[in-house]
């Protein structure tokens, strides 16, 4: 099992940066796994996340120089890590102008993943940091447990609003509620709802648009025979959209999410190097 | 200072005005001395042939007070006075402004006696030199939330900063940062080789901020283990010293680290013995002994006082006040490298005596 990889050019550093800030922000611990094409950060929904899951992609190429892996077996070329992405956010960190960042999976006294920044200086020599960052590697049986989830049969399919007023909106909401109530219909509008005791706060928005999604026979999903204005509207945790909406640094290609009333959210989001979808479920 | 200690010890003395500091578990002291030349007008007040100078200590708070905001001091301040009143018990800052307006402060002070570590940069066997700016670029790797760095000397003559992972967390979830520095980006390297020292990390940053406004080079003396790292700032008009206690580890200081150059340090040992040497043996021994007496050691204190057997002499049972074992965050670091100083020709107890291990740059 060998993993190197390296990172010369800034844009691609920053750009991983970004995303890497992004996971960190979502999950504590998540898993890493890794392929010969792609790299997946993945949270799978069990109890202790909360019940939220996470599935981000990422095509290797659009961010390394060199990538070598060699995965547990021949048959199985991939290695799955299980990290705290904080960690990985922190090395990156001060990173921001290094001339190199080579990454590669390390067991000294535990498996590690060792980051290594190389830094311009004024001597002749370049300044060195390393970074071990412990990880688990997630035994061949379990990797079932981190299968790409699929997209929940929604009852409605949305656009979301500009992601930094609805970021704004949902801050200030988080200071008077801990859950939050998202509906969206068919025709494009979508509201954020709160309700306490003392107050209750609905923005809305319109002229969303809703995605077409081709269902799986090839056909655009039909919308005849399905009320256009009927909300669907889940309850969610207001803290995890909030992380969801503050990790965004960058503005999506897409944004949209799939509500299934009662059930789940599920947001997508999709820029051109990497995708990112997260699944909250609605709050019993 | 105000990062090392609440109060701010003021010492005028011949050549210059000392202002110092130490934390409350006596493991890291400043002092920051300003020639009197720096001073328009500096009169220290004249002591007798038998009597010193009046010393006095302040609430670091209430002297930070009055120079709250820089900027808008560096706009309206013309001059600032500073004058010591012992007989009414006030310390005077005085401000004099723009337009004929003058802000006095009184502080109230206590007499204290002299706060002096015991040090000596020319028993320690590894100093190294660096701009400011290097060690800051070199720091800003670690988190703000870091408590101990360990510095030490590599193959290739490379320097290296790592984070210093304490024993109880778990060395398999902890993040271990190192960053090598080589031996050409300091103005002097005479290190022994092989040698690491790990201290705290807060004190050094605000020593480091210090440095870099001032665009001051930055030297390190350090030794071995468990004796203290001593940074040092000069300037025409001002001396700056920090001393911190370091950990000690009872092993040999000398082990053999990989070779490869990207590996890191050894740490630690994380078999320590409870060996509680006195610290103050230095102080306690021989008076006047012209080689002076060896710097104080910081020993480390295992959680298990069951296996302890003091090696120490009685005295340092007196002493034990200042190393307060659940300051945070360093219960491992002892307090030490100084206590109270009788002057001469004052009784006291027979372990009185005048600071052994004189700061070597003679401050007078």
């Amino acid at each position: 099992m060998r993993f190197r990889a390296k990172i010369v050019d800034l844009a691609c550093l920053n750009h991983f940066s970004r995303i890497i800030n992004t996971i960190a922000r979502l999950a504590k611990t998540c898993i890493l796994r890794l392929t010969v094409c792609k790299l997946y950060f993945i949270l799978s929904d069990k109890v202790a996340n909360g019940g939220a899951s996470m599935w981000c992609e990422l095509s290797q190429g659009n961010f390394f120089d060199e990538f070598q892996l060699e995965g547990v077996a021949a048959e199985h070329n991939e290695i799955y890590l299980e990290l705290v992405p904080e960690n990985l956010s922190r090395a990156l960190k001060t990173a921001q102008n290094a001339k190199a960042v080579k990454i590669k999976l390390t067991n000294k006294h535990c498996p590690c993943l060792r980051v290594a920044v190389e830094l311009p200086s004024l001597s002749s020599s370049s300044r060195i940091v390393t970074h071990d960052i412990p990880v688990g590697v997630i035994p061949r049986r379990m990797w079932n447990d981190f299968r790409e989830p699929s997209v929940p049969d929604f009852d409605v399919s949305i656009y979301l609003p500009v992601l930094k007023t609805m970021k704004s909106v949902v801050e200030r909401m988080k200071n008077l509620s801990s859950v939050i109530v998202i509906e969206a219909n068919l025709s494009g509008e979508m509201n954020l709802k709160i309700e306490t005791d003392l107050v209750s706060v609905t923005t809305h928005f319109k002229d969303l648009g809703n995605p077409l999604w081709a269902s799986e026979d090839g056909c655009q999903s039909s919308t005849q025979g399905r009320d256009l204005e009927s909300m669907a509207e889940a309850c969610i945790d207001i803290k995890k959209l909030q992380q969801l909406l503050a990790g965004q640094q960058v503005n999506p290609t897409k944004a949209l999410c799939n509500i299934v009333r009662k059930r789940i959210v599920h947001f997508v989001l999709l820029h051109e190097e990497v995708s990112l979808q997260y699944f909250i479920p609605v709050i019993a | 200072l105000s990062r090392i200690g609440d109060e701010l010890y003021l010492e005028p003395t011949q050549s210059g005005l000392s202002l110092r500091a130490v934390n409350s578990s006596r493991s890291a002291f400043a002092s920051f001395l300003f020639a009197p030349l720096f001073f328009q007008l500096y009169e220290p007040g004249s002591a007798g042939p038998d009597a010193e100078l009046f010393r006095c200590k302040v609430h670091m708070k209430s002297f930070l007070g009055v120079f709250r905001s820089l900027p808008s001091l560096e706009k309206s301040v013309g001059k600032c006075l500073i004058l010591l009143k012992p007989r009414a018990s006030r310390l005077v800052l005085q401000l004099h402004c723009k337009h004929g307006v003058t802000k006095t402060h009184n502080l109230a002070f206590q007499e204290c006696e002299r706060l002096q570590a015991v040090f000596d940069t020319q028993r320690c066997a590894s100093c190294l030199c660096a701009p400011a700016r290097v060690l800051a670029e070199a720091v800003v790797h670690f988190p703000l939330t870091l408590a101990e760095v360990t510095l030490g000397t590599g193959p290739g003559g490379k320097i290296s900063l790592r984070n210093y992972v304490e024993d109880e967390a778990e060395p398999s979830k902890t993040m271990v940062t190192e960053l090598w520095l080589a031996e050409d980006e300091f103005q002097l390297v005479a290190v022994t080789p092989d040698s690491h020292i790990t201290f705290c990390l807060k004190e050094f940053r605000g020593l480091l901020s210090f440095a870099e406004a001032s665009n001051l080079p930055l030297t390190i003396h350090f030794d071995e283990p468990g004796r203290p790292v001593i940074f040092t700032l000069d300037d025409t008009v001002l001396e700056v010293h920090l001393v911190l206690a370091t950990l000690s580890d009872l092993e040999s200081s000398s082990h053999s680290p990989s070779t490869n150059g990207a590996s890191h340090l050894p740490a630690p040992s994380d078999d320590f013995a409870d060996d509680l040497e006195s610290y103050m043996a230095a102080m306690e021994t021989s008076e006047g002994c012209s080689e002076g007496a060896p710097s104080p050691n910081f020993s480390l204190r295992t959680p298990q006082p069951a296996d302890s057997k003091p090696e120490g002499e009685e005295e340092e049972e007196e002493e034990e006040e200042g190393a307060v074992p659940g300051t945070p965050p360093h219960k491992k670091f002892r307090s030490l490298f100084f206590g109270s100083v009788m002057t001469p020709g004052r009784p006291g107890p027979a372990t009185a005596q005048e600071v052994l291990a004189e700061d070597s740059d003679g401050e007078g």
